[in-house]
């Protein structure tokens, strides 16, 4: 027998129908609302109008048929006789009981305000409650006729419902008590950066003011407040918070304190017949108001009454809620601030953004946090929270994902389904079972499994994983340290082979360093070390090269190929955009489009038109396909920008021109921006020139947008375009001779550290500069520009699609 | 290595169409075949396009046993046609390879027997 039809009593039954409940008992259930039961919940949505009543209703009446379960909608009951063990209702049922489970939830409390009810006990007109249906039905159907609406109470449940009726199109005035909102989960500051946000959604907000009259006869005209005011309003909504319905059992001889106190099994502790449940319970002094408790508590009684568990106990809830208010996510848990000396705070706000964070440590344990508008940290936290796990030793990173975002979430907790590559779709769980099938060196899971081999942002992820996946037993790949897997030489030792050995080709690598032994997988890699080492002097075999810098075009997934033609610093001119149209029509070409480097791409040419193409547009490669230097963008800037700082234009077009085509272990894109406005994105760039006041620039280096985002460091604060393009190439140079192949400046700056590099790029701490300029220089003398193999072809069919054979 | 041509091999003309180290496409007999030129001067034929997502195959790059398709890199033995042994758990992925030598006279030759796979006529 069940006493109460919401969210507690259906929960609790559908428990105990799970745990064979169904044939221990025949269930009764007692609602005083005459429906099923629903997601108390969502009424806020139905207040809101963006979810019908229908849609909130959680059984069905075919379940309580279907389950058996006699159920008295409507009718309420008014004693509990727990002597004779029988429950009487308002409609004259008498039923009796061998166990019984008192889940009445609780109301809404109205506050002892004058002219609040009328004379004969009611609600005056135009006075709600918010929370049940026939509350929100009552509401939506009143503030049809009406316009300014007053909501009594500025906490969660006013808040809902002030949304609702800003959704109404109502003018809704939120009159709060407290000198803040929300203050049973937020702090004064957290309240104030809310307050922001919702005041902007147009919502008045009126704070330490206390409510003492309803004005109005017959129906609600105003409000007045202790300190003399009053406010017209032709509505009030009351959301003072909740009273736990524990009469009927405090008339049946339980203890009642604040509600019905129950024990660790949740029964009363005056009749071990009878529990309490949901909010209607009092558990160790506790009484919730959320559901997450509320189904811990369902879980216990359920198997206790089944005796499927006599053990069970429930211990109280740590309270950890994600809520959303007005749109608006929070999430709290534990303690709002520091209560002992030694307790670590951590506050960080953003009231612009509406973002609000706090988080309190004790002996290394999160024991509270609240997180407002940003919520990325908040699986973590809530993990860290319930279990108590060790927290990182750098606390910022408990509110912020600081460089690369999933890795430093920690594997344990990602889910295994989550996706660990996304290039290639291989989740935490395919690696996981790659390592538990015996393959335990990072290098030989992403060959089985191809993760972190497609754009390569993921591999200190995945090595990660690799790693705890083998409980730490990763074994050290000896190639892992390679440069290329063919060649089983570090980088350095490979320079230096190099060098002595003159080997000037691909080939001549394999044959001196690798025992005459081809590797596919090593061409690339070493044709890119090989070029920026011998410059003019370097052999070039074209098999060692990839087909986009064969054919000097960027191959598309249909087998075609990607024209940029090169248009320095994004600025171009009407006969450039003239012979582009006119080649675009002439090859019939699918897409035409402006790309995310301010370039113009003339996307699916055929292999055989490219040269012809090419010839026709007359403008020299855009190096949109190599693992090169590829553009620099640039902003209007100085020349006519009116927040101009500096000639943008000027330089970065200049730079484009000097390091076109600059072979490199990764790609390297550049920007320019005229002021710290940013409009190129300098600063996520491989590197970047930002003009200053003052009429300086500053420098930025391992900046990244891709799939990995960083923002770049400053590498120098210069006065002249000279000096950006000096440091700009010798920094380049550095990278070049000591990345990684395919490691990208962002992996490149964070692995060597930016005083080392600024060390050696503008202190010449290694006393190498001149020769990193001089090696840059005769780079960018031995370029050439490519596409004028349209006409002179380097090798034979070098642009045939298909050779017909002759027989 | 005999030069008389088998029945059911043809001509592909010269190797010189393709540069040493690369692969070409051709096309003979109506049917398209990727033709691979490896360094030292052996040939190799395979089927034109990469099973996993359609790359051209003679786009990709070759050396020794190994062919690595342009498009998402996938790695096949260029005489069984299987993928190659770091590859196997991206799936069922295989290649149709095509007998092919070079004549005496430099002359590429292929046999297009259908299904015919290739591991066992090289040598």
């Amino acid at each position: 027998m069940v006493v109460g039809n919401g969210m507690a009593g259906a929960r609790t039954v559908e428990e105990i129908l799970q745990r064979g409940g169904g044939a221990l008992f025949d269930v009764t259930m007692f609602g005083d609302e005459p429906y099923g039961n629903y997601n108390r919940i969502l009424l806020s949505n139905v207040l809101a109008g963006s979810e019908d009543t229908k849609e909130i209703f959680l059984n069905p009446l075919a379940w309580y048929t279907e389950n058996q379960i006699k159920l008295h909608s409507g009718s309420r009951v008014t004693e509990i006789d727990r002597w004779a063990k029988k429950v009487f209702a308002e409609d004259g049922t008498v039923v009796a009981y061998d166990k019984l489970i008192v889940a009445t939830g609780s109301r809404s409390y109205f506050p002892p305000i004058e002219g609040l009810m009328t004379a004969d006990g009611y609600r005056k007109a135009g006075v709600f409650g918010f929370r049940t249906i026939d509350d929100c039905n009552e509401i939506a159907s009143y503030a049809e006729g009406h316009r300014r609406v007053a909501v009594v109470g500025g906490g969660l449940l006013g808040l809902e419902a002030a949304r609702g009726m800003l959704n109404r199109g109502l003018e809704v005035h939120v009159v709060h008590q407290s000198p803040y909102l929300m203050n049973q989960q937020l702090d004064p500051q957290g309240a104030a950066v809310l307050k922001g946000t919702i005041e902007k959604l147009g919502l008045h907000v009126h704070l330490e003011t206390a409510t003492v009259g309803v004005l109005g006869e017959d129906e609600v005209s105003g409000l007045a407040f202790a300190d003399g005011t009053t406010l017209d309003c032709d509505m009030v909504i009351v959301a003072c918070g909740i009273r736990p319905n524990s009469e009927l059992a405090a008339r049946g001889g339980l203890t009642v304190e604040r509600a019905i106190v129950v024990d660790d099994q949740m029964r009363s502790v005056d009749d071990p017949d009878i529990y309490a449940v949901g909010e209607c319970a009092q558990h160790r002094g506790q009484v919730y108001g959320l559901v997450a408790p509320l189904w811990e508590q369902a879980k216990v009684l359920a198997d206790h009454v089944t005796a499927g568990n006599v053990d069970a106990a429930y211990r109280g809830s740590k309270l950890a809620t994600k809520l959303k208010v007005m749109g608006v996510e929070l999430a709290v848990m534990g303690v709002k601030a520091p209560e002992h000396d030694d307790d670590e705070f951590l506050q960080f706000s953003e009231p612009r953004r509406g973002v609000y964070k706090t988080i309190v440590v004790r002996d290394g344990k999160l024991i509270g946090a609240a997180l407002l508008g940003d919520l990325d940290k908040v699986s973590f936290l809530t993990q860290a929270f319930d279990r108590g796990t060790p927290l990182p030793p750098e606390r910022l990173s408990l509110m912020f994902d600081l460089g690369t975002p999933s890795a430093r979430v920690g594997v344990e907790e990602l889910a295994d389904d989550a996706q660990a590559c996304n290039c290639n779709g291989v989740s935490k769980g395919a690696i996981a079972a790659c390592v538990a099938a015996g393959t335990r060196t990072v290098k030989g899971v992403m060959d089985a499994t191809r993760a972190g081999t497609g754009c390569g942002a993921c591999k200190e992820l995945v090595g990660q994983i690799v790693d705890w996946a083998s409980d730490g037993g990763a074994e050290e790949d000896p190639s892992a340290h390679y440069y290329v897997p063919g060649v089983p030489l570090a980088k350095p030792e490979l320079i230096d082979a190099v060098r002595a050995m003159r080997l000037t080709s691909v080939s001549s690598v394999f044959e001196a360093l690798a025992g005459g032994v081809e590797d596919a997988g090593s061409k690339v890699g070493l044709a890119s070390l090989l070029k920026m080492l011998w410059g003019a002097e370097y052999t070039d075999e074209r098999d060692a090269r990839f087909i986009n810098d064969r054919v000097h075009a960027n191959i598309q997934n249909d087998g075609t190929f990607s024209v940029v033609p090169q248009i320095p610093g994004g600025v171009t001119t009407s006969q450039q955009l003239r012979a582009i149209a006119d080649a675009a029509d002439k090859y019939q070409v699918p897409m035409l489009k402006i790309t995310g480097g301010q370039r113009i791409d003339l996307l699916g040419v055929r292999k055989e038109d490219l040269p012809h193409m090419w010839k026709d547009l007359d403008m020299p490669s855009g190096h949109a396909y190599g693992k090169s230097f590829r553009t620099c963008k640039t902003c209007v800037g100085s020349e006519f920008c009116r927040y101009g700082l500096g000639d943008s234009t000027t330089l970065g077009i200049r730079i484009e021109k000097r390091f076109q085509g600059i072979e490199s272990p990764g790609k390297l894109k550049l920007a320019v921006a005229g002021c710290p406005r940013n409009c190129s994105e300098a600063m996520i760039k491989d590197v970047g020139a930002v003009a200053v006041e003052g009429d300086r620039w500053e420098i930025y280096v391992g900046g990244a947008g891709g799939s990995h985002v960083r923002k770049g460091d400053i590498l120098a604060v210069v006065d002249t375009h000279d000096e950006v393009v000096l440091l700009t190439g010798r920094f380049m140079q550095y990278y070049r001779e000591n990345a990684r192949y395919l490691e990208r400046t962002y992996g490149f700056v964070e692995r060597v550290g930016i005083d080392r590099i600024r060390a050696v790029v503008v202190d010449d701490a290694d006393g190498i500069a001149d020769r990193l300029d001089a090696a840059m220089q005769a780079s960018v003398d031995a370029y050439v520009d490519p596409w004028q193999e349209g006409q002179r072809p380097a090798t034979t069919n070098q642009f045939e699609s298909v050779i017909a054979a002759s027989p | 290595m005999t030069t008389a041509p088998a029945l059911s091999e043809h001509s592909l003309g010269p190797v010189a169409q393709i540069p040493e180290g690369e692969g070409r496409l051709f096309e003979c007999q109506g049917r398209l075949l990727a033709v691979f030129h490896l360094r030292g001067g052996d040939v190799r034929a395979t089927q034109p396009r990469c099973p996993h997502r359609g790359g051209p195959l003679a786009d990709g790059i070759v050396a020794g046993t190994t062919l690595v398709c342009p498009l998402h890199a996938r790695r096949f033995d260029l005489l069984t046609g299987d993928l190659v042994a770091g590859d196997l758990a991206t799936g069922d992925c295989v290649i149709t390879t095509y007998p092919a030598r070079l004549t005496g006279d430099g002359e590429i030759m292929v046999v297009l027997d259908p299904g015919g796979r290739a591991a066992a006529v090289q040598g």
